[in-house]
């Protein structure tokens, strides 16, 4: 019970010092203590495996993608604006969300009561995090995801293959958006002469 | 064979929904691209938070499948997104979305 407050709180604060730093590595840092607290939230909810997933594949491979970008883009120019906080502008649009998603919010806590599952049977044995077999350890995990879930799991590597593909059209040495060669040249030669100045 | 949750589901409903419109609230409010990723992640976070408390208390293991699959698409959609980043930084040299009116008819 008192996991669940403080895990709770320090997700909400992190969320919002993400969205509302203006430099994207104090938001990444953030992002890094969202993502270890909600790991740590999957823990109590006896879901081990998706614990340490959740670890690696979002604090280890796509925090360090991220950094990578913002390395990349922020060193020796600009890119990034600065400028003022847009939200006077989208000020009517922003509350109208925030009635949205309050009403949501009543409405989805009104819905659930909490004898609702009273009389589920569980698919495998409930016991504590660690002990083998037992409900969402990596033994229960594997063993639905290639049984019952084989399909999903194989448009999985779909997706993958979609997306390693798009990234190498998208962003490879024979990327066709680039305007023009010579341009696609001086931007590198730029980058380089900036990663040698040691960013700034 | 039913052990309850510490935590009632609506508390977990209502974290979820809050965690999911800081994300709504960051891709509406923030320019920059790179923080409106994160804040998509954020929102796919939220999802995942709930599948997961949703299998906990039902006791099946079907979320867990569905939070690992949008955990893949989540990573999918980061390398495509930061992708199109660096692409239209290396077109056009700044990157703020209202700047950016290429595809615009």
């Amino acid at each position: 019970m008192a996991a669940f407050w403080i895990l709770g709180i320090t997700l909400i604060g992190s969320a919002i010092w993400c969205i509302t730093n203006t430099k994207p590595v104090y938001s990444v840092v953030a992002l890094l203590l969202n993502f270890a607290a909600l790991a740590a939230m999957y823990l109590t909810l006896n879901a081990e495996f998706l614990a340490v997933i959740q670890m690696i594949v979002y604090s280890g491979a796509i925090l360090i993608l991220f950094l990578f970008v913002i390395a990349l883009l922020s060193s020796g120019v600009t890119p990034f604006s600065v400028g003022p906080n847009k939200l006077p502008r989208i000020g009517i649009p922003a509350v109208v969300v925030l009635l949205i998603a309050l009403g949501f919010l009543t409405y989805a806590v009104n819905r659930v009561t909490a004898n609702a599952f009273a009389n589920t049977s569980p698919t495998s044995p409930v016991g504590p995090v660690g002990t083998a077999g037992v409900f969402g350890s990596v033994a229960d995990f594997g063993k639905a995801l290639f049984t019952t879930y084989l399909l999903p799991f194989e448009i999985t590597a779909l997706v993958l293959m979609v997306a390693v593909i798009g990234v190498i059209l998208l962003a490879g040495d024979q990327a066709p958006y680039v305007a023009s060669q010579k341009q696609a040249e001086e931007v590198r030669r730029e980058m380089r002469e900036a990663i040698l100045r040691g960013g700034e | 064979m039913m052990s309850p949750m510490a935590v009632p589901i609506a508390d977990y409903v209502g974290l979820s929904a809050v965690i999911f419109f800081i994300g709504v609230a960051g891709v509406i409010v923030r320019r920059n691209p790179l923080i409106m990723l994160m804040s998509i992640e954020l929102m796919f976070n939220a999802a995942n938070l709930l599948f997961i408390a949703f299998s906990r208390a039902w006791l099946h293991n079907a979320g867990h499948i569905f939070a690992f699959l949008v955990i893949t698409v989540a990573a999918a959609e980061a390398a495509i997104g930061l992708a199109i980043v660096v692409t239209v930084f290396r077109t056009s040299r700044h990157v703020d979305v209202d700047d950016i009116a290429l595809m615009k008819g």
